[in-house]
């Protein structure tokens, strides 16, 4: 009975402690200190939220860099990976389907299609893609701003400035942010309708 | 690979093995109740919580009585967390309204969180409330990591102890690990991934008004303070559906290095507690020589195979399932060191992982867990292997096998055999009716010897209880919940409870005094003898599954052979 009693009184008490006490401090702490990170990271117009510097949103018109594939469709509730596996022959067929989509809408012989614009990525919210994809697309997104020539450098800035170097020159791994650099595109060179 | 990608390994090892002392050494302190640096700020709370739970922290417990109140605890564990589940719409704290949890699932996500698999067959944003995540799951990450330390600290006491059956006092041997380990760190760990821009708050999902003019719901929630622990404590129970890939979860380069070292943090550092406890470091050091050349062969043939070319699709790397900001390098040391400890959190879909690197990942749960391994289990699993070891070693020469100057009998072996036997036989025998009939086949997401795989990766995690997942297998029936549950607490249990029976039996013992002839297990001979036996016993077990799934696969990959 003393055991019945001791096991539930201290499984009530861990319960409040590291189930109620625990996060809610670390709630407290976050409100503090990182006040604009603990809440997403939002990228915000005056009031409106435009979305996430953490998280990929879907991109499908020429004006804007577009984003790695994803499962989920950019769907963030729930997210998603195809998890399909490397004998896949589904994951090939969309693999090459999304080559020959690519290859279209660029006008290129110059290049290969950068593979991390071929295969999803695990969260379907990955935010960055690599430089060679930012550079691939640099042709199309020009274009369809009608960008003249010295414009050309600005955009070069911009994609430089959107880009996430390794943290301390040595964790994680470079890539460039797609929402924050197709936002100064529009700040940059205005928004256009359509 | 590349350079900076073995500048971030480096980086890893060296820091992991400055914590170990430093945080083993202060675990030994902890569990033996002596002062520490947080004594004058926890010793009160510790005497007041002893005070209102009627504990008295003197009176020990045989195996037995141990054994019953990790029973009680683990029941209450399973009943709050599984009632919490079905009734949360009618609980605050649940802003979007989601639905109660459908039976089924609530039971194997109960079941799971209290055995420290953490395996989801959910995805947290759309399937649990607030509340649930932080009352029932976030309790269960503490509790289940301290139990399986506490189970530990019965097996050094029955090592180190001679002709008494007190073993320790449970209620005192949790308090302590959550009050002055697991809380602590975790604190700390928080507040260093919300640097990162990890996400910690109570409020509604938010829309987001995207710049092509669509709706994109951000799921929001008290993540941070999960993720710590569920790092930390070797549970890998993710806030988000998709686990540490989300970007909410896992930001950046340096919370995914805090993320993955916090894996095999506590499991390193309770080896060396071992060897303080049992006053024989090199015997320690041993174990972890087995135990980090294990791993190092392991996570070495993960990394080469993931930058092979995959010539069946067609690709130079493997980036599907797989996030540009963590990479290639630091998404196959993860999954290296996720699946040798039990942590089963994940920063890449395995389901997606390069066949061998994924067969690597499946071989070391198949194990049994033991390479670094959970939260104390694996390093009581460890030593299961060091006794079958020293008594193998002992039929060898033909003498009575003695561990630490104890002698084993017939009734130790046994057990050390169940508790080795019980996780095998129970990913074999699932495995192979989830083959045989259809409800099996069903859930498959890839067909050809990947498909093999699946249902032999998610018999293996749940058995072992890693809790990672070849993602694609749809383990979300009634079935799967179900029967996935009962093989989690087989994992669980039918190890635990043979450990601490050995615990018993062996404190009732007269340590003989060392001489000549005594069999060492602190030298190589010892390592390599452990070593064999290891490898022997996972070979044996699991080559012939392990050869048709993923070894296959890999030979198909390379012949563009597609499924």
């Amino acid at each position: 009975m003393k055991l019945i009693w001791q096991a539930f009184s201290l499984f009530a008490l861990f319960t409040c402690l590291t189930g109620f006490f625990y996060p809610l401090a670390v709630t407290g702490l976050a409100q503090v200190f990182f006040n604009e990170k603990s809440h997403g990271s939002l990228i915000k117009d005056e009031d409106k939220v435009i979305g996430s510097a953490l998280i990929a949103q879907k991109f499908s018109r020429p004006q804007y860099f577009w984003p790695r594939p994803s499962a989920s469709d950019f769907g963030a509730n729930p997210s998603g990976a195809s998890n399909q596996g490397p004998t896949s022959r589904k994951l090939k067929a969309d693999i090459d389907k999304r080559r020959e989509e690519l290859k279209a809408k660029h006008d290129l012989n110059l290049s290969e299609v950068p593979e991390d614009l071929l295969m999803a990525s695990a969260s379907g919210l990955d935010p960055h893609i690599s430089f060679a994809a930012a550079q691939f697309q640099l042709q199309r997104v020009a274009q369809a701003r009608s960008l003249k020539q010295e414009s050309m450098l600005k955009l070069q800035s911009l994609l430089e400035q959107a880009a996430d170097d390794r943290q301390w020159g040595v964790f994680g791994e470079p890539g460039v942010n797609v929402l924050r650099l197709n936002r100064a595109l529009d700040e940059t060179f205005g928004k256009m309708e359509k | 690979m590349t350079s900076s990608g073995m500048l971030q390994i480096g980086i890893y090892i060296s820091l992991l093995l400055l914590l170990t002392p430093l945080l083993g050494s202060y675990m030994a302190k902890v569990f033996v109740g002596a002062r520490t640096f947080l004594s004058p700020l926890f010793s009160p709370c510790e005497r007041a919580i002893y005070r209102f739970c009627l504990i008295n922290p003197a009176e020990e417990m045989n195996w037995k009585k141990y054994a019953w109140s990790l029973v009680l605890l683990t029941g209450l564990g399973f009943l709050a967390t599984f009632f919490l589940q079905i009734n949360q719409s009618l609980l605050p704290l649940n802003p979007q309204h989601l639905p109660d949890v459908p039976y089924a699932l609530a039971f194997n996500t109960a079941i799971s969180f209290m055995t420290n698999t953490n395996w989801q067959a959910y995805s947290g944003e759309s399937t649990l409330s607030y509340l649930v995540q932080m009352l029932a799951l976030t309790v269960q990450n503490f509790v289940s990591a301290a139990m399986g330390i506490a189970a530990l600290l019965v097996l050094i006491r029955g090592i180190t102890r001679n002709k008494t059956h007190e073993l320790g006092n449970f209620w005192v041997d949790l308090t302590r690990g959550i009050l002055y380990v697991l809380l602590p760190l975790s604190i700390i760990f928080s507040l260093l991934l919300l640097s990162q821009g990890v996400i910690q708050n109570l409020s509604p999902y938010i829309t987001a008004h995207t710049l092509e003019g669509l709706e994109q719901l951000l799921p929001m929630g008290p993540a941070a303070s999960q993720i710590a622990i569920k790092q930390l404590g070797t549970n890998g129970g993710g806030f988000f559906g998709v686990n540490s890939a989300h970007p909410f979860e896992n930001p950046t380069g340096i919370s995914n290095f805090l993320e993955a070292l916090a894996i095999l943090l506590i499991p390193s550092a309770l080896i060396y507690m071992f060897g303080l406890m049992l006053n024989s470091r090199r015997h320690a050091w041993m174990i972890y020589l087995v135990t980090i050349g294990i791993f190092a062969l392991c996570a070495s043939v993960m990394l080469w195979s993931e930058y092979l070319p995959n010539p069946a699709l067609g690709v130079a790397q493997m980036l599907e399932g797989k996030e540009l900001r963590i990479g290639i390098t630091n998404s196959a040391w993860w999954a290296a060191a996720t699946t040798a400890a039990s942590n089963g959190s994940v920063n890449a879909m395995h389901d997606s992982l390069s066949p061998l690197a994924g067969g690597m990942a499946m071989f070391q749960m198949l194990l049994g867990e033991i390479i670094f391994g959970g939260a104390g289990s694996g390093l009581y699993g460890m030593l299961l292997f060091v006794l079958l070891t020293v008594f193998l070693a002992g039929l060898m020469v033909g003498r009575t096998p003695e561990y630490m100057g104890k002698k084993l009998g017939a009734r130790e072996i046994k057990m050390v055999l169940l508790a080795i036997i019980a996780p095998s036989a129970t990913v074999l025998i699932g495995a192979g009716l989830s083959i045989a009939l259809p409800a099996g086949l069903n859930s498959l997401a890839n067909q050809g010897p990947h498909g093999l795989s699946e249902i032999l990766y998610t018999w293996g995690s749940a058995a072992n209880n890693n809790g990672s997942a070849f993602a694609g297998f749809n383990a979300n029936t009634d079935s799967f919940n179900i029967f996935l549950g009962v093989a989690m607490l087989i994992g669980r249990f039918a190890v635990m409870f043979p450990v601490l029976a050995i615990a018993g039996s062996l404190a009732c013992k007269q340590a003989a005094p060392t001489s000549e002839t005594t069999f060492q297990a602190d030298n190589l001979t010892f390592a390599i003898l452990l070593v064999s036996v290891i490898l022997i016993i996972g070979a044996l077990t699991f080559i012939p599954a392990l050869a048709l799934g993923p070894v296959l696969e890999h030979f198909l990959m390379n012949t563009r052979q597609l499924f």
